[in-house]
């Protein structure tokens, strides 16, 4: 028995050309760029709102120095944020399913706080590695402790955002799976399987709005304890 | 006008055929092509004064149509298959 439930994950290709470039630049198509009138239509009325929205968020916490990282900052917000919603829609890929993309996104950025940290404040950066008020004979290992994780850091960031949408699309996809072949069975069991179909749907709604501000909030709190 | 130069809604179903020869298929064309297309549908439907949600609902349920499209392959044998 092939295990096709895990075939919605696979990147998705027609006569051996990768499409996975055109599920991750759709996004771009959905936020128009703002023209040079005082009043603009709805949808840039919208992102423009939205955009100063998260970027006074995200920005608030940090020094001026900080203020540098506001557009990568806020346009991975509108990425991510575009990209897990998008893959609620039926038939559609969601790039964010694939490890790869996550490490790739998490693991520069976390590299960058965290040399831009050792490179301007080392003391600082490296005293973050014990807080304040241990006991002497715990130092040495909440030193190791603390070291593994930062560490750990890219690889959390990266595989929290794989693990939630991947977990989230598959168990959409079973409960689907349930719902349709209960159906000429028994009906009643059916219609409440697609009641909890409804409200997992809503929950995956908000998991993708979420995640996506979790990603960015941490990264921003590591940049807070860097810059 | 000349053939080449009217837009393709323009051009009659006998014509069509000598409208695609005078087209210019190389990257920069089919990219200016795709950017004409986008940008008339922007004007038409989101750059409008009341616009609502018509003109991005449109390009969701088409990007859903074409993702189908994309994944038949795959999914046509399900209908009949029995393990999932």
């Amino acid at each position: 028995m092939n295990l096709s439930f895990f075939d919605q994950f696979m990147s998705p290709s027609l006569l051996g050309i990768p499409l996975i470039l055109i599920s991750m630049l759709f996004p771009t198509l959905l936020y128009p760029s703002p023209n040079s009138r005082w009043i603009t239509n709805r949808l840039l009325t919208l992102q423009s709102w939205f955009l100063h929205l998260i970027t006074k968020q995200l920005m608030t916490p940090l020094t001026k120095k900080g203020h540098k990282w506001a557009l990568i900052l806020s346009s991975l917000m509108i990425f991510l944020l575009t990209i897990n919603l998008l893959g609620l829609l039926p038939y559609t890929f969601t790039p964010t399913t694939q490890l790869s993309m996550n490490l790739a996104l998490a693991f520069p950025l976390w590299l960058a706080t965290l040399l831009t940290g050792l490179r301007n404040q080392p003391s600082a950066s490296l005293g973050h590695l014990l807080p304040e008020g241990t006991p002497t004979p715990l130092i040495p290992a909440l030193i190791l402790i603390e070291t593994t994780s930062l560490l750990i850091r890219p690889l959390a960031l990266g595989v929290r955002l794989t693990a939630n949408l991947t977990a989230g699309h598959l168990l959409i996809q079973l409960i689907s799976t349930a719902t349709t072949v209960l159906l000429p069975i028994m009906p009643a069991v059916s219609l409440l399987t697609l009641s909890i179909l409804l409200l997992l749907t809503i929950l995956e709604v908000a998991v993708a709005m979420i995640q996506a501000y979790v990603f960015v909030l941490l990264l921003s709190l590591y940049l807070q304890e860097n810059i | 006008g000349p053939l080449s130069e009217r837009p393709l809604m323009q051009v009659r179903l006998g014509e069509l055929h000598t409208w695609i020869s005078t087209c210019d298929f190389s990257p920069q064309g089919l990219l200016g092509a795709a950017q004409k297309a986008w940008n008339s549908y922007y004007a038409k439907y989101i750059n409008v004064r009341r616009g609502g949600h018509t003109g991005i609902s449109m390009l969701l349920a088409g990007y859903c149509l074409l993702s189908y499209s994309w994944n038949y392959q795959h999914f046509k044998r399900h209908r009949w298959r029995k393990y999932h």
